[in-house]
């Protein structure tokens, strides 16, 4: 979780990525942060997010996307 | 003939009144829609408003989201007589500061989500809510009047575009240039009555115009796509099919966001029969992707300067493209005509660079305020020392090909003298391009220290790329660095932003 903390505050410092819930749905995160995060998650965690995974509900807190990243290493 | 551009709302409205025209969601989140009678009537409101604020023939900014209601805004101004500034809460402030300091406007009309964001601008005009002038009474009499003292030479629109220096341009365009540019471009790609558009372009770009004026030209309907959907590629998707989209015309990162991620194993867009892209250039990779995912679709590439209004040269996709090869950008449109200037000034020879040189009526009045900045690039044509004839120096190298079609080779001030080789930085980029694990490339020039810096993004790391590249390119023309990007910085036309690069570089 540390490291994905530290890929998301990378790119918006100012935010609190531990509790918000809401980075899609308060417009937080915009289609550039997608897709560097997705980059780098495959960086950082070996994981390829295909396109079936990238939807608001996975992005819209670190905690979901966490979930979903530790979802695709169990698959591999 | 026609001469105005509001005629097309006058017919549409004759002939489908209840249609629905443009539909898009409000900051709430609602699907709302407007029926050409209803963009007409709020047209008049907002003309009658403006006429009776005394505002005739003057510039008025549109600070509005991107939804229906801002289409009817534009319309609106330019029934009054007067000509339209769009400007967005997407763009940073500075820039908007640059816009307003620019066009010294005396009415910034607003909504619901922009008019407090307004207020921070020290703006000296009066600032306007669009929900509450839209239910002016129209005074039809009065428009009528400003309608019949109109010419086609008068602007409608001001939209900026980034310069080199910094300072945005305010490019004017007229009732003619518009016309001449929805003319021909809906005869080239076909556009007709079933028609439906899914537009990606801000509102304040002029690739808007690509959807709205052929709405109103064939009672046709326009989906403004909300720009969140641009972050999730099957959402997007699935609405192209909820909505039964068969027209995009789009820039190509927002095509590749789509086909690089695996989309089309999950959907397919089911009703598409035209894909039009346009800014940069395709990778052959994902575009093969693309014309798997949609069969039936004819694809067509566009290309063409701001400058020209729109876009002004297409190139119908009729045959296979593989790996390394440049897909044109094929021939102009109708009653405009492309010259390519070689260094002294002459006709290109066939397969000679030259600068891609704009002639017509699609010519736009040049930049608002701002003479000397307009008449380095609006110039006489060099090659008619009889009489006053313009035309525009886009700053773009190409060629023809030995099929006859125009081929972009890269921005002429990419051109650089390295190691005693005169060097062109597209060059560079197109070899870079051909590698399938790159998705976008930027290549800049550090004059003081005289290195070749490339700025990627894509699959593969700097030391392969570099290993890849030196069995491409002659050894002068080697980038002295290779840098990796998680993401590649675009100018708002979607293009890459080779000044951002380099105040990177800088840093």
């Amino acid at each position: 979780m540390n490291e994905l903390l530290e890929i998301l505050n990378g790119l918006h410092p100012e935010v609190d990525f531990e509790t918000c819930e809401s980075l899609i749905d308060d417009k937080i995160l915009d289609s550039f942060d997608i897709i560097a995060i997705i980059s780098e998650i495959n960086e950082e965690f070996d994981v390829t997010i295909s396109a079936e995974y990238i939807v608001p509900e996975n992005f819209n807190s670190a905690k979901a996307l966490y979930a979903l990243i530790q979802k695709l290493e169990d698959e591999d | 003939m026609q001469t105005h551009v509001l005629d097309y709302l006058a017919e549409a409205v004759a002939k489908a009144p209840e249609r629905t025209a443009y539909c898009g969601e409000t900051h709430s989140g609602e699907m709302y829609r407007l029926s050409f009678l209803e963009v007409y009537e709020q047209s008049l409101a907002v003309g009658t408003f403006l006429h009776q604020k005394g505002i005739y023939r003057e510039p008025v900014v549109i600070f509005m989201e991107k939804c229906p209601k801002t289409i009817a805004a534009f319309y609106g101004v330019i029934a009054g007589g007067n000509y339209y500034i769009p400007v967005d809460v997407e763009m940073p402030e500075n820039r908007i500061r640059l816009i307003l300091q620019n066009v010294k406007s005396g009415m910034m009309i607003c909504d619901a989500a922009t008019i407090e964001h307004a207020r921070d601008f020290e703006f000296e005009g009066q600032i306007v809510d669009y929900d509450e002038i839209c239910y002016t009474e129209a005074d039809k009499e009065a428009l009528d009047r400003i309608y019949e003292r109109a010419i086609d030479t008068d602007p409608i629109y001001i939209v900026f575009t980034s310069g080199s220096t910094g300072i945005p341009k305010g490019v004017t365009a007229c009732h003619r240039s518009v016309i001449d540019y929805v003319e021909h471009l809906s005869e080239a790609l076909e556009f007709d009555e079933n028609t439906v558009f899914g537009s990606q372009a801000p509102l304040y770009v002029d690739a808007c115009l690509k959807e709205l004026y052929p709405t109103l030209k064939f009672c046709a309907t326009t989906y403004l796509i909300p720009k969140e959907l641009f972050m999730f590629p099957v959402k997007l998707v699935e609405f192209l099919n909820e909505y039964k989209i068969n027209t995009i015309c789009w820039v190509v990162s927002a095509l590749t966001m789509i086909s690089a991620f695996g989309t089309f194993k999950t959907v397919t867009p089911k009703y598409l029969r035209l894909v039009a892209f346009v800014s940069e250039v395709f990778p052959i990779k994902e575009f093969n992707k693309w014309r798997e995912a949609a069969p039936d679709a004819v694809f067509v590439n566009l290309y063409g300067p701001t400058e020209g209004t729109g876009v002004c040269c297409y190139y119908r996709v009729d045959r296979e493209f593989g790996p390394g090869d440049v897909i044109p950008a094929g021939r102009p449109f109708k009653n405009t005509d492309i010259l390519l200037l070689n260094d002294k000034n002459e006709e290109a020879e066939p397969g000679e660079g030259g600068e891609i040189c704009i002639r017509g009526t699609s010519l736009a009045l040049g930049y608002y305020n701002a003479p000397e900045r307009t008449a380095e690039v609006f110039v006489q044509n060099p090659l008619n020392p009889f009489y006053p004839e313009l035309i525009y120096r886009t700053g773009d190298m190409g060629r023809w090909n030995e099929r006859g079609e125009l081929e972009f080779i890269s921005r002429r001030d990419y051109q650089i003298k390295h190691m005693g080789h005169r060097i062109e930085l597209g060059e560079i980029e197109t070899n870079v391009n051909l590698f399938d694990e790159i998705r976008m490339t930027g290549c800049i020039y550090d004059r003081t220290k005289n290195k070749i810096v490339l700025y990627y993004v894509g699959e593969t790391d700097e030391r392969s790329l570099a290993a890849a590249l030196k069995e491409k390119l002659p050894r002068y023309m080697m980038p002295n660095r290779i840098i990796r990007l998680v993401q590649m910085p675009l100018t708002l036309n979607g293009k890459i932003d080779r000044v951002a690069l380099k105040e990177m570089y800088e840093k």
